[in-house]
């Protein structure tokens, strides 16, 4: 019997099975944020154990709440901030540097094929697009993590999803999650790898597998991986290229990984997407998923643009070719949160920036704040959101409100109406 | 540390009670777990339920449906129930980052069918159910009154150990 990519990954990091079914992973990057780690450094500091595993394989970033909005997320900050540079840490990213982690640490090149990662964030399965095996767990595994540089998993079983035929006009792959995310229902995918192949992932970029991967947890997936491929080759190859005499040679290294012929699924989903319409979420579950046509109508108080779903570049370009020349309805709130200095440069240079401030959106600084309603666009009770975001659950940006997430394309029609409008009827 | 798991029950009696649910994400910016503790449920919406009634008060146990715990990684959301007491959770499946972060903490996540739950629930219309675990036994008791039912449960030997530990840490320490 054959494997897949996440059982080749099991197999070659496996430092222990304490019982049968547990596997105990050697780490290859433990990522940290200011959110979910200060417990786990206050937790070391009380047990003397305040050590690092591999001050080069853990990577730390302030991106929840940045710059600091109060006094307690200040000294969550200061937290993390004064342990990275105890431990010797070189990759710690701070005020002008720092991005939310899914977007910035892949633009780094710290994620490879292969790779095992844990983060204190649910959504690190976003780093399975780069074909390596990447978890969410909590603050007790980040901290066992932090000072072992191992994390236990159930055996991986796998769901293969098989994406063909040829996305529409405006339709993305955040249409195709959310479809997919709709087909499994919320706990579809519970202690599942899910696995995303075919024509149409093939031909994604990365930062469009990464939006398909990113929301592999709101199917209850531990895990979205994508197999490593030419693309993944292009994306990584500045980072790579002393490793490696050729990009065929990096290729050819990668391909191991990919799982094999006659491995074994859980279950198989084919997909064809060719006539998928533009996905929306209703009420407070990401399951609750329709076409935006049959939502249209349905007034919005506020747009959000950005995430470590859709904050990336191409995210911010698919939505100012909708913008371009267009201004929100009146009374329509636009918030840009670019989810980089890097993705805010190149869009700043590109004139994307323009396009949005044209329109009417303020653009932020590069932060989760406003997707949790942390800080940078907290609703009031009674709002709506269109959201490129990936949780909808109730009061999820401010207590009483109400998100619905989509496509930044879609979000930018939506915010042009006024209405939740799809991008192919402006 | 060794846990008395088991006491009075609260139910919960929808599927997918999410982590904001749990405890919402402003509250963390707290960097200590004692902080949370008046906040936990505090954004659920539930028929009959009070995040400050006294059943919530009272309660070492809570009963639930399917996916508890989904969405976020949060370990506020354990550590909202730890200190408040509730070290047990029974629920007919659980998202799987909570679920660790229960085992996690050496607390207690029990899965039972679905009729089971009905049981326990019905019996709650009776009065006061009372839940005690037999970790060893792999046994819940629900008790209303003088009326007791038992139920068994499967839990991994992995997550067992973590229980009997006091949680990963400790497990980790000492073999890694």
């Amino acid at each position: 019997m054959g494997q897949t990519i996440a059982q080749k990954i099991f197999a070659a990091h496996l430092r222990d099975e304490p019982f049968p079914g547990t596997c105990v992973l050697d780490l290859d990057r433990v990522l940290c944020h200011e959110i979910t780690t200060p417990v786990a450094i206050a937790d070391l500091e009380w047990r003397g154990k305040d050590r690092v595993f591999d001050p080069l394989k853990i990577k730390a970033v302030i991106d929840h709440v940045t710059p600091a909005k109060d006094s307690k997320t200040a000294i969550q900050g200061k937290i993390l901030r004064e342990w990275a540079h105890r431990h010797d840490i070189p990759d710690f990213f701070d005020i002008g540097q720092n991005g939310v982690c899914h977007a910035l640490f892949p633009e780094k090149g710290f994620i490879r094929p292969g790779y095992t990662v844990i983060m204190g964030d649910s959504h690190t399965c976003t780093h399975g697009a780069f074909g390596a095996f990447a978890a969410g767990v909590g603050t007790t595994d980040l901290e066992v993590g932090i000072l072992k540089g191992v994390c236990a998993f159930r055996k991986p079983e796998s769901i293969l999803v098989n994406i063909t035929g040829t996305l529409s006009e405006h339709v993305y792959s955040k249409d195709v999650i959310l479809h997919v995310i709709h087909l499994l229902g919320v706990n579809g995918a519970t202690d599942h790898v899910i696995e995303f192949r075919g024509p149409v992932v093939d031909a994604l970029s990365m930062d469009a597998r990464m939006t398909l991967t990113n929301m592999a947890i709101e199917a209850g997936g531990t895990c979205g991986i994508c197999l490593p491929d030419q693309v993944t080759v292009d994306y990584l190859w500045p980072f790579i290229s002393e490793e490696y005499a050729t990009k065929e040679a990096a290729l050819a290294d990668f391909q191991k990984w990919h799982s094999d012929a006659d491995a074994a699924y859980a279950r198989v989903i084919d997909l064809d997407v060719t006539n998928l319409e533009p996905q929306v979420t209703y009420d407070y579950k990401p399951d609750c998923v329709k076409p935006a046509r049959q939502m249209a109508g349905t007034p919005v108080h506020q747009i959000f643009i950005g995430t470590c779903t859709n904050g990336r570049l191409e995210d911010l370009r698919q939505a100012a070719d909708i913008l371009k020349g267009r201004k929100l309805a009146p009374g329509v709130r636009g918030i840009l949160s670019p989810a980089s200095p890097k993705i805010f440069r190149e869009a700043m240079e590109e004139g994307i920036l323009a396009i949005f401030m044209d329109a009417g959106f303020c653009v932020t600084n590069p932060t989760c704040g406003a997707c949790l309603g942390m800080s940078c666009g907290v609703l009031a009770p009674g709002e709506a959101c269109a959201a490129t975001s990936n949780r909808n659950f109730q009061g999820r940006m401010g207590q009483g409100g109400m998100v619905h997430l989509m496509s930044p394309a879609t979000a930018a029609a939506t915010g042009i109406k006024g209405t939740i409008t799809d991008p192919r009827d402006l | 540390m060794k846990r008395t798991f088991g006491g009075p029950v609260i139910f919960l009696d929808r599927s997918d009670i999410n982590t904001d649910e749990i405890i919402p994400a402003r509250y963390l910016t707290e960097v200590t777990k004692a902080a949370l503790k008046p906040f936990l449920l505090e954004d659920l919406k539930l028929p009959g339920f009070d995040p400050a009634g006294e059943t919530l008060r009272k309660a070492k146990v809570i009963v639930t449906r399917k996916n508890f715990g989904c969405g976020s990684s949060r370990e506020h959301a354990p550590w909202s129930l730890e200190v408040n007491d509730i070290y047990t959770v029974i629920a007919e499946s659980y998202a799987r980052i909570f679920r660790q972060n229960m085992f996690n903490c050496g607390m207690l996540a029990v899965e039972l069918p679905a009729a089971d739950i009905d049981r326990i629930l019905a019996m709650s219309e009776e009065g006061e159910v009372q839940i005690d675990v037999d970790l060893q036994g792999h046994e819940v008791t629900a008790s209303v009154g003088s009326r007791a039912e038992v139920f068994t449960f499967e839990i991994s030997p992995f997550d067992q150990a973590l229980v009997e530990a006091g949680g990963w840490v400790e497990f980790a320490d000492q073999r890694y």
